[in-house]
């Protein structure tokens, strides 16, 4: 058992007896481990390369909790009594022991900073210290770094790790790394190599491309032909997923601009007022979600991870208020003066603006995303970023409850009936103001509710709505002005056009082409995609 | 953000309103020395531009502590362009005309600069600008103490290039003048340095561009031919926030494809959560993370001024100090603030900068400024991780593009010209 421990150290210590610069120190094992961890705490860039060579070249697992926390960020210098920590939390442990410390009250912490070349070290070396640990998750990461860094004299480790491994996951990502480094290896015999190509082709992720693709530069001759015809594969395969993934991008973008176009298709389309101030509502449901992230984060910061699903009622209401107040205060002694709406209200979101900016300032505001709306995972050869997939479910929803909302309840009834027949409903007993300021309000709040969507992806500045009005406007003109399907259907066709023009226009010929498309449409159907019929048209 | 609460906020917003309404002049006093600002205060740079209306602010009360310029106290006069070009000429106009002052500090993008640049000319007044610009200018009137393309943009190649080992390039930028001249010097500077034209991609997006999906899987895409690659970003302004959002979330780490960019300092940064983007590259003459006595001074008397210890500095600001010190400088040694004279004064005139070095002005009106590298950090500064060891002398016209290579600006007798031409010997541009 202890000869298998001790050889499994000389396997573990192989790699970095092979790098020159390590060579020599790594011989006399006795790198004094506490003297150099406490050497990182003042060690420029340089310095900390070599200590994180030569702390790597010791072996020893009492290493690696220091060189994790180095690469992650957490380790800190006190200045005063120059001892060198780990931060776990709010705790700092003692590095080699792990024992917590306690910080006097004159404690100055100081991070010890790395740069890109050493995080790479770092997990290089980490990664064949870990190998053989006995968290899978550990072990994977460890496979993991292993194909990034791919080095044939790591290969007897692999082999170890693979007979012993148990996790089919973390086997896979082993034999890919294996793979990965027997191609890369020109000492290997072609056939070894030959028989590589397929398992990194399969086992490599997006990175496969990438590793096939530096291999075929200087592979030879035999090989040449294997590795081309797999990476002629993985391309066939990309061009497909490719279209698909701008589906994906192209609904995602959809759903934002529904988000955005959904609360105007309310206020322009269903009442009729150019409401310049949209965007600015969307704004002041960003800025509620700050403030109710801020409250949350001094307050209750358990709660940190729902503070986007608190904020939701928040922002609603806050907008909601503030709509029906601008009914109320402007737009009711607009109504039937389109011009003068546009110019009041395009006025109040310059008011707005300026009022926002001058609370907050006029640099950015911060709202960090919930740990479930951060990351993206591979769905097949799709990669779907977790914050839009949540942005494309939430403005469905929206959708679905603002169709009930108008179709089935009582509010719904009567603003449908103000907006086809004013008289008639006002000779029915419905209380049309009070209808105008809640339909207005709704179209507010429901802003506001895009507004806590777009902290996810956009800024959060006073700026925030004048990206968005002229593309809701385009949106509910081009679905049909009265329609909220037609806002639904044109939202996603803008979407998922703008996305397969930016691949072959860029992104500013691409935003001009749709915008000269929808005029061209325009010209032939007035009335957008979804033309409301009936009486109520030709008022 | 610790000690916040919207009544503090609103306080704070209340003195920044009466800051800026004293700033106003009431009426004009003979004994005072005007200095205009120009900048945004409102639209969409106002983002960046109060904060330097602000040190300007602060820089003045400063120099009026310790007994003003010549005896005279200094009296700013501030002005809000509101994002708006013509309006930005309008007012400087109204500034030298109307307020008569004598030096303006102001601009920030290149397209604000170019449309004030006739009224500085035929009004014969000072400009002073702060930010780093695309070059291929000179003018008489104007001093340049933001960087020129061989102080910033590069160094950053070269350091990718030499230190990261990068081969392909991928080059996005916002779609105006700042950007594309600074990416076409770049590009012909790869091309001569044989990086092979499949090895460059460029990518413009309009400004305030949101959805980077596209673009930043083209670059993971582009990312993949088995060559190290990197992003050269001018992308300015908003649209960095969803840029650097999409990076982390598709996952691209810095050790993978690193990001240097030319616009994003601590003032960007402060916006939002930098974790995912630890590692990715800026590139500048000043970090506020600097560890100089000059520097640490310069923060503590700022946030006093501000009044918050949350508020940062950054390049632009230190920008706007070393034109302002050299200004005062000139003043003194012309004995007047008449425009002539204070143009002569101040060519090779220096002034510590907050790095610990000199900065010159140079008779090309750009001054001499070190080149900082730095990676992002998880609290939103920088830490440098490489510098030039000299000093770099600002150029005005880019050596790398044909049609200016010939070129050089000296102000200074007997060329006294932006545009002197060294292989015609005479004034004037082949363009």
């Amino acid at each position: 058992m202890l000869i298998l421990r001790a050889l499994r150290l000389v396997l573990l210590a192989l790699p970095f007896l092979l790098l020159p610069s390590n060579a020599i120190r790594a011989q006399d094992a006795a790198t004094d481990i506490p003297a150099a961890i406490q050497a990182m705490g003042e060690a420029n860039l340089r310095e900390l390369e070599q200590i994180v060579a030569d702390l790597a070249a010791t072996g020893s697992d009492t290493v690696v909790p220091v060189l994790t926390a180095l690469g992650d960020g957490n380790l800190y210098l006190e200045e005063t009594s120059g001892a060198v920590l780990i931060e776990r939390g709010s705790t700092y442990l003692e590095p080699l022991s792990g024992e917590a410390v306690e910080l006097g009250a004159d404690a100055d912490l100081s991070k010890i900073r790395v740069n890109n070349g050493l995080r790479r070290d770092i997990a290089a070396a980490l990664a064949g210290m870990t190998l053989m640990s006995d968290s899978p998750a550990r072990r994977l990461t460890a496979a993991q770094g292993f194909l990034a860094n791919p080095d044939p004299a790591n290969i007897p480790l692999l082999d170890e790790a693979i007979a012993a491994e148990t996790d089919a996951n973390v086997l896979k990502a082993m034999q890919a790394a294996r793979a990965v480094t027997i191609l890369g290896d020109d000492e290997q015999s072609v056939a070894d190599r030959k028989a590589a190509v397929p398992l990194v082709a399969s086992g490599a992720g997006r990175n496969a491309l990438t590793i096939l693709n530096s291999a075929l530069n200087g592979a030879p001759e035999e090989l040449a032909p294997t590795i081309q015809s797999a990476i002629a594969g993985l391309e066939q395969e990309r061009a497909i997923w490719g279209a698909l993934q701008n589906v994906w991008f192209g609904l995602s973008l959809g759903s934002v601009l529904l988000l955005a176009a959904i609360g105007l298709a309310i206020t322009f389309g269903v009442m009729g007022v150019i409401n310049m101030a949209h965007g600015e509502m969307v704004m002041l449901g960003a800025y509620t979600t700050f403030i109710v992230q801020l409250v949350i984060r001094q307050n209750f910061p358990g709660l940190l991870d729902y503070s986007l699903l608190i904020a939701l009622p928040c922002a609603f209401l806050v907008t909601g208020a503030i709509g029906v107040g601008i009914e109320r205060g402007i737009i009711r002694w607009l109504y039937g003066r389109p011009l003068e709406t546009l110019l009041a209200t395009w006025g109040l979101s310059l008011i707005l603006q300026q009022t926002v900016r001058s609370i907050f300032g006029p640099t950015n505001q911060m709202v960090i995303a919930p740990t479930w709306m951060s990351g993206s995972t591979e769905f097949f050869g799709l990669s779907i970023t977790y914050g839009r997939f949540w942005i494309v479910i939430f403005a469905i929803i929206v959708f679905l409850l603002l169709l009930m909302v108008l179709n089935r309840t009582a509010l719904g009834l009567q603003m449908r009936a103000v907006t086809q027949n004013r008289r008639m409903a006002s000779a029915m007993g419905i209380r049309t103001p009070f209808v105008d300021a809640m339909t207005f309000g709704l179209g507010s709040g429901i802003a506001g509710l895009a507004g806590v969507a777009l902290t996810q992806i956009d800024n959060i500045s006073p700026n925030l709505g004048q990206n968005y009005i002229i593309d809701s406007f385009m949106v509910v003109v081009f679905g049909g002005v009265g329609n909220l399907w037609g806002t639904l259907v044109g939202a996603l066709t803008l979407g998922v056009a703008n996305k397969f023009l930016e691949p072959y226009a860029g992104a500013v010929l691409g935003k001009i082409l749709i915008l000269v498309l929808i005029i061209l449409f325009i010209q032939r159907r007035p009335r957008g995609l979804f033309a409301l019929k009936g009486r109520a048209v030709e008022q | 953000m610790k000690n916040f609460s919207a009544k503090s906020a609103l306080l704070a917003a209340a003195l920044a309103g009466s800051v800026s309404l004293s700033a106003v002049p009431v009426m004009a006093q003979d004994d005072t020395i005007k200095v205009g600002i120009l900048h945004s205060l409102s639209g969409t740079m106002a983002i960046s531009e109060t904060t330097l209306k602000d040190t300007m602010l602060f820089l003045i009360e400063q120099q009026n502590a310790k007994g003003g310029v010549m005896g005279k106290m200094l009296e700013p006069v501030v002005v809000d362009i509101a994002s708006d070009w013509p309006l930005a000429a309008e007012l400087a106009r109204q500034l030298i005309e109307v307020d008569e002052v004598d030096a303006v500090f102001g601009c920030w993008t290149s397209v604000c600069r170019k449309s004030v640049l006739p009224v500085f000319e035929e009004l014969n007044s000072l400009l002073f600008y702060p930010v780093q610009y695309e070059g291929e200018e000179s003018q008489r009137n104007v001093f340049y103490t933001g960087a020129s393309p061989n102080q910033q943009a590069i160094p950053a190649v070269d350091y990718l290039m030499n230190e990261e080992g990068v081969e392909r390039w991928v080059l996005a930028g916002t779609d105006y003048v700042y950007p594309q001249t600074t990416n076409k010097i770049l590009e012909q500077y790869l091309l001569d340095k044989g990086v092979a034209a499949e090895d460059i991609m460029i990518n413009y997006t309009p400004f305030g561009h949101s959805d980077w999906q596209t673009i930043v899987s083209d670059i993971v895409a582009f990312g993949s031919e088995g060559k190290k690659t990197a992003v050269v970003s001018t992308i300015n302004g908003d649209a960095n926030v969803p840029f650097y959002r999409e990076l982390g979330n598709q996952g691209v780490a810095a050790e993978d494809i690193p990001v240097v960019a030319f616009s994003v300092g601590e003032e960007e940064l402060s916006g939002f959560d930098t974790t995912p983007l630890v590692g990715h590259l800026a590139a500048w003459n000043y970090f506020m993370s600097v560890d100089t006595p000059e520097n640490e001074q310069f923060i503590a008397d700022w946030q006093a001024f501000i009044g918050s210890e949350d508020r940062v500095t950054n390049d632009p600001m230190e920008a706007h100090l070393i034109g302002f010190n050299l200004w005062v400088k000139a003043v003194e040694a012309a004995g007047t603030t008449d425009a002539d004279a204070v143009i002569d004064a101040i060519v090779g005139l220096e002034t510590p900068n907050l790095t610990g070095g000199m900065a010159t002005m140079l008779p090309n009106h750009h001054i001499t400024k070190p080149v900082l590298i730095g990676e992002i950090q998880d609290d939103g500064q920088f830490f440098v991780v490489w510098e030039t060891e000299d000093l770099v002398p600002g150029d005005a016209w880019s050596d790398f593009l044909p049609e200016s290579a010939m070129l050089e600006a000296d102000w200074t007798a007997p060329i006294n010209c932006g545009n002197y031409n060294t292989e015609t010997e005479s004034c004037g541009s082949a363009m």
